[in-house]
């Protein structure tokens, strides 16, 4: 088990390292190095030498990745070219507000989901169904800005009730921000639950065409009792490792989202540092970005591999 | 006793198809059911059989509805309870054993617990009393240390120890009425023999009524009282067990147990014309027409209905069942062979052969060393001679497909050699053989909807040995592919058709089609039979025999099943945990002395006679490895006569008919114990 | 020397095969809806410059910020540019980037999962992981750096969404590859001694392709979403070309009070791409592919 768990781990910090590799050499290829792309038409004489000494780039590429994948396995991204100071005081404050944001969407969105995707598959093909799915497929398929321009000009535009553009610094306590996020939760578990719904309920109906099912009510076991103890381990287990996948490629989303609301979180740090040509910082995002993708993924690997039966035994054994 | 317990009325059940027209799959079906009393359904797939016994529990499988009739449990209509009043009625009044454990339990919950989950919901038992009754259901079961047993989950067992738990289970309600969908399908002879034998003893132990549900006429006749034989979802014949199988007066049953090759007779089984109709596809008139040697005209327009017969207390639909009364000793005849011909010319010589599945390590590859001392196969050495049909028996894990894959070419020998054709080597790489030894040997497999592309029409099924092989095309191309549609009996119009319009004898038609376009020499065949019905099953044995009688081509014929063995080859080779335990004519093999594996599973056969019953000789343990040493058999040998069989392989014997027979006893002394 | 009546017989199933798809289709109202929807838009993207009643960027002061009205249907933007023409405009450049965006990632996608399911082992294994690594940059990221770095034309557009919108494809086709191989009818053809090539192209594609055309299908539609989420970002379409991301992009601000100008583009947008996904659905379904259990990545 422990070997299993370790080797999970291993295989992730693996894509990690990959990661780095792609993001490196990606700004390595593209035409400009992150000076040139800074400075633009200002990248000449005094000020383009002063730049490629700080960042070091006169030294070979290798020296220089090896340099940096160091400093990020310390914790250390470097410094921002825009801000003139280390990354990781830009990125602190973002990630805990972003860290809110998805963290209060996942927790409103994965129950909600469960509970929609359930409801959609027991009264399959009946009237709930027809329009919890309609709804779905609507709210899945519309992109997250236009959802989010949509609730801004209805709730908060039209109808007042709240207000539709986060204006806040970036160092927000976690109350002011509550007040605020409900829109951005909104437009962001909107396409999350969809999709995480739509998983859920054809991985019911696959449980519920089983034999065991049948068998189950042909034993006598009360229907709901046969929901709970037969069909929801079974059908949940394979569905966790779709709804991490699912989160993760969501990440996107939330840059949008958080464009469209003003928020102050990675996603606009995201759009900030590609405009302002901040090399440095966007590889450090990407390596968050991978790094909070991965976990995910080696979170609902665990959990499958502790949940189901099957692989707990295979492991007993060996 | 004659008090009936469930009685079905009427019974239509059906579907609306795509274009909104209603097809019935179950048609007006009335029948009783006694208490005390086991009742076989016997049909092929697609009779309906199984809806019927759902049914029989108020069960309707999604996407059907019943049309009308009913069934009345007690003189209640369970069709029309409500899901609260079947809850109470579903695992302790009528309890089901299912075709498949293994699916049929629910992968999460532990078996202790689902045996648990239904003792609360149909006895008032406190937790303590329930776990005695647990140990009590699962050593009545029959299954190992119970205690342990409970805690553990339904893949951690075997497939006949599922099937053991599904019992233990439904017997847990303590129910007036037991139903059993298939409970044996899909288990090993061996195993298959057991659990039914298991049955056996608990019908007559608790004095439960049963309603045994299978296509298999051998399991139906082992513990049934009375038959009912299902066709085209109607009841065609109904009547004692014995009257039945021995006289049956319907001529789809007279055909069905003519076409069942058995052990008692050598030659081929007659086989029936066609196949059953599909729903839907159901015309006018006796829907066993199309098929039916004694129809007349009145029967294409009229369809009979089921008449009780008080003399023979069976029902019967069928307008000319008196041609069929008093000729029942005719069930005893089969077509017999043209024996091959005697010219000895070995055309594939099996030397040594060892197979093994572990991958070699790297290490010990460098080291040129034999990591694996005990692989899957050993020491096969099979002379094949030229024409004849040679046959590997066994149950699974025997090898026997693996040794058939390693003759193609698809799975690399680890020792020992594969002589073709005048002594020459045989690589075991299928990249290293050349086109013509490619040729010379084609493969049919177990089943024909896995075997053809679907995404390919008959025609381009056809065309690809022809093209490979004999670079036809054009005109040519397509007189080749209608001339090999003509040898498997099928017309020229099913050039367009694709795999999933055909029906499944029609798709190992074409299989066998694509092998033979080959003009090969040899023909491995894989369990070719076991995915058919029994009616088809006849036809495509008759027709390979057919081919093989206008062509000389030689098989090499894997099968599980020892009936059809016996019905199709000259020689057969019995086959265990990958090494061989007897090898002989056919005829010879099926008779004493055998070596005690062959006699456990000549003794495990279910014949459709309930006058011969299945002798149990060795208990039905699955091993998972062969034995580093000794003989194959030691851990399930009925006969084990000590130390000598754990430590040394068995020497080989040759009996007076010619059956050499590996065994550490001496021919003789088997052949007096055996008697 | 092929027969004559074989390939017409062929051609002959192959349309037979096409119609009765598109039959299945819509039979059922969400396919029919989606076909429709999906035709609309591609008929107005051919015929939208011939009907357009107004020049897409001729600005004038005179007419900013006009409400709907019979002149202008859908009234006009800030910059006095008429809604109505620059919306039927706006999916062109979208339909078309992403059209072929999508057909280079089918080609990618398909060619490396089919290759990979098939050579399996050490070389699978490898291309897998780096597959994966791929897949756990955020498109948005990776795209916004490309695009920042080397333009918005859609020179760069089209294989770098192509590039990125791949490799979920390379998943399902190997997968489906891998499911394919095991299947007796492959091991029928090793067994008779065709070549590699021979048993791919005969064998192996015509049993995947439905499934990877399936996941093309749906990738469009998702491409779609990424791209007009670039527009919208303004690292999509320059202006003043019109196109219905950067246009609700520039006519949020302004919603408050001339929300006709959002609305236009967003019905616009929406519509497409639902239809497309809609179609996408009916189309899998269509050919029997249960695709509903499938993460978006």
């Amino acid at each position: 088990m422990l070997l299993l768990i370790l080797k999970r781990i291993g295989l992730g910090l693996i894509t990690l390292f990959i990661v780095s590799l792609i993001t490196f050499v990606g700004v390595e290829v593209l035409p400009g190095d992150a000076c040139t792309t800074y400075l633009e038409r200002e990248a000449y004489g005094a000020a383009l030498d002063a730049c490629i000494k700080r960042l070091g780039l006169d030294v070979p590429a290798y020296e220089r990745y090896l340099d940096w994948a160091l400093n990020v396995v310390r914790g250390d991204f470097g410094y921002s070219l825009s801000g003139e100071m280390p990354i990781n005081e830009v990125l602190g404050p973002r990630v805990k507000n972003s860290l809110v944001l998805a963290s209060v969407s996942i927790l409103i969105g994965i129950p909600l989901a469960i509970v929609l995707g359930i409801i959609t598959a027991l009264w399959r093909d009946k009237l709930p169904d027809i329009m919890i799915s309609t709804v779905t497929i609507f709210s899945m398929t519309i992109p997250e800005f236009i959802s989010a321009t949509l609730l801004i000009l209805i709730v908060a535009i039209w109808l007042g009730w709240l207000p539709g553009i986060v204006i806040l610094p970036s160092d927000a306590t976690f109350f002011e921000l509550l007040s605020n996020i409900i829109l951005p939760v909104v437009a962001i578990s909107m396409i999350m639950t969809a999709h995480m719904a739509r998983m859920v309920r054809s991985s019911v109906i696959q449980v519920m065409s089983s034999d065991y099912v049948q068998m189950a009510i042909l034993k006598g076991v009360p229907y709901w009792k046969m929901v709970f103890r037969h069909v929801l381990p079974n059908a949940l287990l394979p569905a966790i490792n779709v709804v991490a996948l699912t989160i993760a490629w969501l990440l996107g989303g939330v840059v949008v989202t958080e464009v469209v609301f003003n928020y102050p979180g990675l996603g606009r740090l995201v759009i900030e540092s590609i405009s302002n040509r901040d090399l440095p910082v966007v590889q450090a995002l990407a390596i968050i970005l991978a790094s909070i993708y991965v976990g995910i993924n080696l979170i609902a690997d665990l959990m499958t591999l502790m949940l189901n039966p099957r692989l707990k035994s295979l492991q007993i054994r060996k | 006793m004659n008090e009936i317990i469930e009685s079905v009325k009427n019974l239509s059940i059906g579907f609306n198809s795509q274009k909104g027209k209603q097809i019935s799959i179950l048609r007006n079906v009335s029948t009783d059911i006694k208490k005390g009393e086991t009742v076989g359904i016997v049909g092929e797939s697609g009779s309906g059989k199984s809806t019927l016994a759902l049914a029989m529990m108020g069960y309707i499988k999604q996407g059907l509805f019943p049309l009308n009739g009913e069934c009345l449990f007690k003189s209640e209509d369970l069709l029309k309870m409500s899901s609260r009043q079947l809850e109470k009625i579903r695992g302790r009044k009528i309890a089901m054993i299912p075709q498949n454990a293994g699916q049929a339990l629910t992968p999460n919950l532990k078996i202790g617990y689902q045996i648990d989950e239904a003792l609360r919901l149909h006895t008032d038992l406190n937790k303590l009393e329930r776990d005695k009754k647990i140990s009590e259901l699962l050593n009545k079961v029959r299954l190992p240390s119970p205690e342990t047993m409970a805690f553990r989950y339904p893949h951690e067992l075997s497939g006949g120890q599922q099937q053991r738990v599904a019992v233990a289970m439904a017997l847990a309600g303590k129910p007036d009425l037991l139903l059993l969908d298939e409970p044996t399908t899909g288990l090993d002879v061996t195993t298959q023999a057991h659990v039914l034998e298991l049955l056996r003893i608990i019908a007559k132990d608790t004095g439960t009524s049963m309603i045994y549900v299978s296509h298999d006429l051998g399991a139906i006749a082992q513990v049934s009282d009375r038959i009912v034989v299902m066709y085209a979802g109607e009841i065609v014949l109904e009547g004692p067990a014995r009257k039945i199988l021995k006289e049956p007066i319907h001529p789809y049953t007279y055909g069905l147990l003519k076409s069942i090759p058995k052990l008692s007779l050598a030659g081929l089984p007659a086989s029936m014309p066609g196949s059953q109709p599909q729903p839907g596809s159901i015309k006018e008139g006796c829907s066993f027409y199309d098929r039916c040697n004694l129809a007349t005209d009145h029967c294409e327009k009229n369809s009979p209905d089921l008449k009780y017969i008080k003399e023979l207390d069976t029902s019967v639909r069928c307008f000319n069942h008196k041609e069929l009364i008093n000729q029942n000793n005719n069930l005893q005849t089969s077509i017999t062979k043209k024996s091959s011909n005697s010219e000895v010319i070995e055309v594939l010589k099996l030397k040594d052969v060892s197979i093994s599945y572990a991958k070699q390590k790297f290490f010990d590859q460098l080291l040129n060393k034999i990591s694996d001392q005990n692989p899957t196969v050993k020491d096969i050495n099979i002379n094949i001679k030229k024409g004849e049909t040679i046959a590997l028996v066994g149950e699974s894990g025997s090898g026997k497909s693996t040794i058939l894959k390693s003759i193609a070419g698809l799975l690399k020998t680890k020792d020992g050699q594969i002589k073709f054709e005048n002594n020459r080597i045989l690589s075991s790489d299928l990249k290293m053989r050349n086109p013509n030894d490619l040729r010379a040997i084609q493969l049919i497999f177990q089943n024909p909807d896995e075997s053809l592309n679907p995404n390919h029409t008959v025609e381009q099924i056809l065309s690809q040995p022809l093209k490979l092989y004999f670079n036809l095309s054009g005109e040519e191309l397509k007189k080749n592919i209608i001339d090999l549609l003509k040898k498997v009996r099928l017309g020229e119009f099913y050039m367009s058709r694709y795999p999933r319009q055909l029906s499944g004898g029609e798709k190992q038609r074409v299989a066998v089609a694509r092998a033979f376009a080959a003009k090969p020499d040899i023909i491995l065949c894989d369990e070719v039979t076991s995915a058919l019905d029994v009616s088809v099953q006849a036809a495509v044995l008759n027709l390979l025999q057919q081919l093989k009688e206008d062509l000389g081509t030689t098989y090499v014929f894997v099968s599980h099943d020892l009936a059809v063995v016996r019905a199709i080859s000259d020689r057969v080779a019995v086959l265990y945990q990958g090494r061989l335990c007897e090898i002989g004519p056919s005829q010879n093999v099926y008779k004493f002395p055998s070596h005690p594996y062959t006699e456990v599973l000549l003794g495990a056969v279910l014949e459709p006679d309930p006058d011969i019953k299945p002798k149990l000789v060795a208990e039905d343990i699955v091993e998972e490895k062969p034995p580093e040493k000794g003989c194959s058999f030691q851990g399930r040998c009925p006969r084990k006569i000590g130390d000598i069989c754990n430590s040394e392989v068995p020497p080989w014997q040759i009996g007076e008919n010619g059956n050499a027979i590996r065994c550490h006893i001496n021919i003789d002394e088997l052949a007096s114990l055996q008697q | 020397m092929e027969n004559n009546l074989i390939t017409e017989n062929k051609q002959k199933n192959k349309i037979e095969k096409a119609f009765e798809i598109l039959k299945t289709m819509a039979s059922k109202p969400s396919g029919l809806i989606g076909l429709t929807v999906v035709l609309f838009h591609v008929v107005l993207a051919l015929i939208s410059p011939y009907i357009a009643p107004y020049d897409y960027k001729a600005i004038s002061p005179n007419t900013m910020l006009l409400a709907p009205s019979a002149e202008h249907w859908f009234g006009t933007d800030s910059l006095g540019r008429d809604v109505f023409t620059r919306t039927i405009l706006g999916g062109r450049t979208a339909l078309t980037v992403t059209f072929f965006g999508s057909l280079i990632a089918l080609l990618w996608g398909g060619l490396l999962g089919i290759f990979c399911g098939l050579v399996g082992g050490k070389i699978d294994d490898v291309v897998m992981r780096v597959v994966d690594a791929f897949l756990s940059i955020p498109w948005i990221l990776a795209m916004l750096l490309i695009v920042s770095l080397l333009g918005t034309s859609t020179e760069v557009l089209i294989p770098a969404l192509g590039f990125f919108y791949g490799k979920g494809i390379v998943r399902v086709a190997r997968a489906a590859t891998h499911d394919v191989i095991a299947k007796d009818f492959i091991v029928s053809a090793r067994a008779r001694g065709h070549s590699n090539m021979s048993i791919i192209w005969n064998e192996i594609i015509p049993n995947v392709r439905d499934a990877i055309l399936v996941e093309g299908a749906m990738r469009w539609s998702w491409m779609l979403l990424g791209f007009s989420s670039l527009s919208f970002l303004g690292f999509g379409v320059s202006p003043p070309t019109p196109d219905w991301g950067l246009m609700i992009s520039n006519a949020r601000g302004l919603m408050s009070f001339a929300y006709w100008s959002v609305i236009a583009p967003i019905v616009g947008l929406s519509s497409l791409i639902i239809g497309i996904n809609l179609t996408a659905d009916a189309f899998a379904k269509a050919l029997g592919i249960d695709r509903s259990t499938k993460a978006p990545v």
